[in-house]
């Protein structure tokens, strides 16, 4: 959580300095849950689908910030090499999926993968596919999640219902009373929790995973937070009203966390702030190294869009 | 004894799944006892336990669900159940599956069969050639069928293929168009066309059920006035063998080009920039095509026969284009 929030904050600054192509995306507000799922994650054995909120989930998980970094700077050396950029990149060789821009697009991609193991006679694996409260919204997702339910799959959706689908907010985007409710509907167990509550949201988290590890079927969670930020980084959410911020000052998960880990014992203030002062001086080196690495070359780029090429006589 | 178009297919399906245990087959009504809209797969469900297998009606999901496990290492068959329904995966198609090798580095092995074109009856939402569409997007090939041999093979050599295959199977020719066997002494490989009947004075490009069509109007015309056309089975619309094309017009000096498409941004567009581009210089007269019109296909079977092109509309065509 602490490496994704030093990340975002680097993004931040270097988008707001030009440095960026595109545009950025982070995680404010999001961290606890993202990271709750990523721990409870086997990289090379699970299926992980991050979007784009969700690097605390990729630090979990057990990647690199200088990956993310790369793919933000278009590093040719990045796995993405330049064609790709930002939050969307995977690396499907070890469980995490390049996602696209369509959103609920990758359920059913997911749900193959899956599938896929199970038919090769896999054990004990679970997959976890990231969507928020505007993405229960497309006809993707209730395909996705339907099929899913169908074929009893070992996954877990988990729906960050961060109040606003950009400008959106939750009574233009939905209309049942709680987006459990939608769960409910396709037949998969459902929880709920606190998304700014990072003790809570380990524990329903790792319940949920456990559960869906264990063959119990599909589960559902709605974790529910704030996007403490813009939608991406040339938006200043505007459209939040100050009342509700306010109501949030107070629970940004990174705050609550390190709160909490002190209660539970797990960790001092001394120890906390160690963490963070590595975190910080890993994301600077991550960054400068993907800043000096080289970029595509058009010139040399292999503009062919199929690994396979017809003959030539 | 004579086997179909689809007596082709399944038997492809068949071997595939018997020489590979990485294939398996995914659709709408495929498995069971009822063997799939077209009864393509039927009895593979049996011979093949837990690798043909029924999926909710959810197109995009159905694609969605044939990446991932490619992904994982399989190598899915999808079935449509029509062509038309194909619009319905093409985000996960274009946007995911064809953009995957580019972007990633991995390409994806999906093989999408899809029954395409017109029967009497079809209407506006069972008769759709849905080629251009898929061929639009970077990243995968698509392939069309018009003889049993083609279907056979190509089938077979779709799924060695490590992208993503759009494989157009036409509706009418399943049961229509028959041989005496699949299979060929020597095969031509994907990306290939085949001159399916040579001749002198005009080239007429078709694929897929144009080119039956095509062949029964060179006959007529040939009865009819001495002219013979040569016409050029494309075989694959994604890639287009453009050299085959070229060479052909360059021994005739005219060009025809069929398809049953819809004309707005086709194959028989691609077909003619690309031979009026490269090979200007070898045309005697502008190059024509011939295509369904530009409306929804229509229902009634009177209707629909003056929609489509057959032999009549590309005999009359050629005809004109020889006076040009």
């Amino acid at each position: 959580m602490e490496m994704a929030r030093a990340f975002d904050t680097k993004l931040s600054a270097l988008y707001k300095a030009g440095k960026i192509y595109g545009g950025v995306f982070t995680g404010r507000g999001h961290e606890a849950i993202a990271a709750c799922e990523g721990v409870y994650l086997r990289k090379g054995h699970d299926v992980y689908t991050p979007f784009i909120r969700e690097q605390a989930g990729r630090c979990a998980w057990g990647d690199s910030v200088l990956e993310s970094a790369r793919s933000y700077f278009g590093s040719a050396l990045g796995l993405m090499r330049g064609r790709e950029g930002n939050v969307h990149w995977g690396n499907p060789r070890e469980g995490t999926l390049a996602p696209i821009s369509h959103l609920g697009a990758m359920i059913p991609v997911v749900a193959g993968m899956l599938m896929a193991k199970r038919m090769q006679g896999e054990k004990d694996f679970v997959g976890v596919v990231c969507i928020g409260d505007g993405t229960t919204s497309v006809g993707a997702t209730h395909e996705g999640c339907n099929l899913i339910a169908v074929e009893k799959l070992p996954a877990v959706i988990v729906v960050t219902n961060n109040q606003y689908a950009y400008s959106t907010p939750n009574h233009q985007e939905f209309a049942c009373k709680s987006l459990c409710d939608r769960g409910v509907g396709y037949g998969m167990t459902t929880h709920e929790c606190d998304g700014t509550d990072f003790l809570q949201t380990l524990e329903v988290m790792g319940r949920a995973i456990a559960a869906a590890r264990a063959g119990e079927g599909p589960q559902w969670v709605v974790a529910k937070t704030l996007r403490m930020c813009g939608h991406g980084e040339h938006d200043d959410a505007s459209y939040i009203p100050q009342e509700l911020k306010d109501r949030f000052a107070d629970r940004d998960p990174l705050a609550v966390a390190r709160r909490q880990v002190q209660e539970q014992g797990w960790l001092t203030a001394d120890e906390i702030a160690a963490i963070q002062a590595e975190c910080a001086d890993e994301v600077q080196r991550a960054v400068a190294q993907a800043q000096k690495e080289p970029t595509p070359n058009p010139a040399t780029e292999d503009w062919s869009a199929t690994s396979w090429k017809p003959t030539r006589y | 004894m004579s086997v179909t178009y689809i007596d082709a297919i399944h038997q492809a399906m068949a071997e595939l799944l018997a020489e590979d245990e990485k294939v398996f087959l995914y659709g709408e009504d495929i498995a069971g006892k009822f063997g799939g809209a077209f009864k393509a797969t039927k009895g593979l469900a049996e011979q093949f336990p837990g690798r043909v297998l029924n999926a909710p009606i959810a197109e995009d999901a159905i694609m969605g669900v044939a990446i991932g496990a490619a992904l994982a290492g399989m190598k899915p068959i999808v079935e449509m159940q029509f062509a038309d329904f194909g619009t319905l995966a093409q985000n996960q198609l274009g946007n995911n599956a064809a953009a995957h090798y580019y972007r990633t580095g991995i390409p994806v092995n999906v093989t999408l069969r899809m029954p395409c074109g017109g029967t009497p009856g079809g209407g506006p939402y069972h008769s759709q050639s849905v080629e251009a569409l898929f061929a639009h997007y970077p990243g995968a090939h698509v392939l069309c069928p018009a003889t049993v041999a083609d279907a056979y093979y190509m089938l077979k050599q779709a799924v060695q293929i490590p992208d993503p295959v759009v494989f157009m199977e036409h509706k009418f020719l399943y049961r229509w168009l028959k041989a005496d066997t699949w299979l060929e002494k020597d095969p031509l490989p994907i990306g290939r066309a085949r001159i399916a009947r040579p001749g002198r004075h005009a080239t007429v490009v078709a694929y897929s059920a144009m080119v039956p069509e095509t062949l029964k109007a060179a006959d007529e015309l040939a009865a009819t006035s001495g002219y013979s056309l040569e016409v050029v089975d494309l075989r694959s619309v994604k890639p287009l063998d453009t050299d085959t094309i070229l060479a052909s017009v360059a021994r005739t000096g005219r060009l025809l080009v069929v398809s049953e498409d819809f004309p707005w941004g086709g194959v028989a567009a691609e077909v003619i920039a690309r031979v009026t581009g490269q090979g200007y210089h070898l045309l005697d007269a502008p190059p024509l095509r011939v295509t369904s019109k530009d409306t929804p296909i229509p229902y009634h079977p009177d209707l629909w026969k003056a929609h489509r092109p057959h032999s009549g509309h590309i005999v009359e065509a050629a005809r004109y284009l020889m006076s040009l």
